[in-house]
């Protein structure tokens, strides 16, 4: 029997276990939505306001789940539209399969209505992507877009379809086994490398670990924390991979960076073994380069073998799955040295971490008004015991301080653009995560500024009942741009005071069918926060915060980590 | 530092694009890139003639191999390889000067394709440094017109230790 492309594409999306897709439709994908209602039963679309909104909610749905992200556009500014949310997820390695519409085969070049090449504007910003020319050809393509989003370093893979291979039609052939020569990511990590890296370990005095967002996705995270724990190692973080180790443990050392706390720059800077797992060592993290763990031999594990030594010189790099990796290296390591000597310089060591987490702990003074740390805080608190809890952000001092002060425990509970920095990810990214655990309680940490790049996605949340909290830390400023102004031109406030020309947040929240509460008494912020989590369907909680606070510490670009201006 | 890249790809419409597109977003040079089918239907065989130091040409190297189109990489920095590049050239050359140049052509095995009354066309060909060599000779005549292919390389059967 012959099927329609569009016909073919659902069963395939089937085959891949596809349960949600998030779209908007339009011109040349309007047979496409037609076929996809005849799958309803399996096949759940989720109607968003914006393309964008859609992609970081396949996003946040892939971060939160593990499970690829879907979304279906049409051709032109359907497809232009979605870029943004594209890049996004290629900078964080998401797998996320995109599927645009595109003109007819025979208009392709016409500049037709609503046509784009949007194949060759995603080039850069997509794993890989497809033009599909013969509807004989769907049906593989899909199955090789989803194999490559998923295995290797995952990213969005991105397939346009012009309608006439939507309309078209063909027998049906399910592939097989996806085979290409030209891409074989390689999982399995090099035993002589691995002996090196176990080798260093023990022989280390001061050994620290840093993980990133490759921990998270590669589901390395309750290994490395094994091993961490066996072995006494203290463990720092990407923003990527916070969640990677449990936030609580008294060999977490914090996020490092530029915003990085204390203690975990202070450890990066004075380790004598460093082993990186899952980190691309990305300019936010390492500070001034020549400076970055200068103390160090370093361990770095990536799937990626552009990773490695594209910023920092390693010592053992191990070209592998984070995974396979780690796990390979627990059994190298069953146990910690025996060595006094080395024991005693292990137990300084992490007397000397602690001590400088004493010195210098993360804090803010109160003076009355609302400090955006201490919300960061109580809703930690308030959300402690209860398990399951995911907090998205979007870019900016709010998802710094979420990153300082909220102690992730367990991975996939903090979605963030750490690499591109999206502002406007948040909102979207927290629907799909809820949609990808209905159950969990969902917080979106916010800022005034960023939570209006998407707030159109309000809509979608109302329209699918979906129970997310919504936290705007509302300085009335573009408060990290403000930040930088303050301190590196002279308090020259260019286009971030937003105060006098901002919407108002509780009745815009009302106006889309949300509760919208008003928060602005530091003496009752506890109660306040509480009645927002208690407060059941979707919240936008409009919290009035210090309009001037910084966050700190901070390594002003171009510095060393062990400059912070604390 | 001057390296020659040969590079197997998968022939599909935008790969042109992919190769050229991860050279300019990354800001790595291309002094020449060449790409023509070989015997395997499907795939095609890039040559690309690059620069940097030896940390830029290992990303280079890697960032292509990472191309999901890109099927193998081979420097020949670190092989012994036949290097040719074929250069059209179009000189001044009137009754004066047309025995000089003729016997720099002859000097460098160059072959006449086209002549009038005022220039030569030649076509010459070598590794990069002759044609540049070439070029440096016949430049005092006026050089009115020049293409050239960028480098081909293909590995020596026999390789030294």
């Amino acid at each position: 029997m012959e099927y329609s492309g569009a016909a073919i594409l659902m069963e395939c999306l089937k085959t891949e276990d596809v349960e949600v897709i998030f779209g908007y439709p339009g011109g040349s994908i309007i047979e496409l939505f037609d076929e996809m209602s005849r799958h309803g039963d399996v096949l759940k679309p989720f109607l968003v306001r914006h393309e964008q909104g859609a992609v970081h909610a396949a996003d946040g749905y892939a971060r939160a789940s593990g499970k690829p992200g879907v979304c279906i556009f049409t051709s032109g500014p359907g497809a232009t539209n979605a870029v943004t949310g594209i890049a996004t997820a290629h900078s964080d390695s998401i797998p996320l399969v995109v599927i645009t519409g595109q003109v007819p085969t025979p208009l392709i070049g016409n500049d037709a209505f609503q046509e784009v090449d949007i194949v060759g504007i995603t080039r850069p910003c997509t794993k890989h992507n497809y033009l599909v020319k013969d509807v004989k050809n769907l049906a593989g393509i899909v199955r090789q877009a989803f194999h490559l989003a998923q295995s290797g370093r995952p990213g969005p893979v991105l397939i346009d379809l012009p309608k006439d291979i939507i309309l078209g039609k063909t027998e049906f052939v399910r592939p097989g086994e996806v085979r290409m020569r030209s891409y074989n990511p390689n999982y399995k990590p090099n035993l002589v490398q691995l002996r090196r890296a176990a080798e260093l370990l023990l022989r280390a005095e001061r050994p620290l670990f840093l993980i990133g967002g490759g921990v998270i996705g590669s589901d390395a995270s309750s290994v490395v924390t094994d091993i961490a724990l066996r072995l006494d190692i203290p463990v720092v973080s990407t923003l990527m991979g916070l969640g990677g180790f449990p936030g609580t443990h008294r060999l977490w050392c914090g996020m490092l960076g530029m915003h990085g706390v204390y203690t975990a720059n202070r450890a990066v800077t004075e380790a004598d073994v460093l082993l990186a797992v899952g980190t691309r060592f990305a300019d936010r993290i390492t500070g001034k380069l020549s400076a970055f763990a200068k103390q160090a031999r370093i361990v770095h594990i990536d799937i990626d073998p552009t990773s490695i030594r594209k910023n920092v010189n390693v010592d053992v790099p191990v070209v592998a799955d984070c995974r396979e990796s780690v796990l390979g290296l627990s059994e190298l390591l069953p146990a910690g040295p025996t060595d006094e000597n080395l024991l005693k310089a292990r137990a300084e060591w992490l007397k000397r971490l602690d001590r400088y987490k004493a010195e210098h702990p993360l804090g803010y003074a109160q003076n009355g008004e609302i400090k955006p740390q201490r919300v960061i805080e109580l809703l930690d608190r308030l959300t402690r015991g209860k398990d399951k809890v995911i907090v998205t952000t979007d870019v900016g001092q709010h998802q710094m301080w979420t990153a300082q002060f909220f102690k992730f425990t367990r991975p996939r509970t903090f979605l963030s653009s750490g690499g591109l920095g999206t502002m406007g990810f948040g909102l979207p990214a927290a629907m799909g995560a809820q949609i990808a655990r209905p159950d969990d309680l969902v917080i979106c940490i916010a800022g005034d500024g960023s939570i209006q790049m998407n707030i159109q996605e309000l809509a979608s949340v109302v329209a699918a009942g979906l129970p997310v909290k919504v936290i705007i830390l509302n300085n009335r400023f573009l408060g990290m741009v403000r930040q930088w102004q303050e301190l590196f031109m002279k308090r020259n406030y260019v286009c971030t005071d937003l105060e006098g020309c901002e919407p108002d947040f509780v009745k815009l929240a009302e106006a889309y069918g949300a509760t919208g509460l008003l928060v602005e008494d530091d003496a009752g912020l506890e109660e306040a926060l509480q009645k927002v989590l208690d407060t059941p369907g979707p919240v936008v909680a409009d919290v009035r915060v210090r309009r001037e606070e910084n966050v700190y510490p901070m390594v002003p670009a171009g510095k060393s980590l062990a400059e912070m201006i604390i | 530092m001057r390296y020659v890249l040969s590079v197997l790809v998968d022939n599909e419409p935008g790969v042109l694009s992919r190769v050229a597109g991860l050279f300019s977003g990354r800001g790595f040079n291309i002094e020449s890139l060449n790409v023509a089918p070989t015997l395997e239907p499907g795939v095609s065989h890039m040559t690309i003639a690059t620069s940097g130091d030896a940390q830029i040409i290992e990303q280079i190297i890697k960032q292509l191999r990472k191309l999901v189109t890109v099927i193998k990489v081979v420097d020949f920095q670190e092989l012994a390889a036949v290097e040719r590049e074929m250069m059209l050239i179009k000189v001044q050359a009137d009754d004066s000067r047309r025995g000089e140049v003729l016997r720099i052509a002859d000097i460098f095995r160059c072959k006449v394709v086209d002549v009038s009354l005022v220039d030569l066309t030649l076509e010459a060909t070598g590794d990069h440094e002759k044609i540049g060599a070439i070029i440096n000779l016949l430049n005092r005549f006026g050089i009115k017109e020049l293409t050239r292919t960028g480098t081909m390389a293909m590995k020596r059967s026999m390789q030294h230790d």
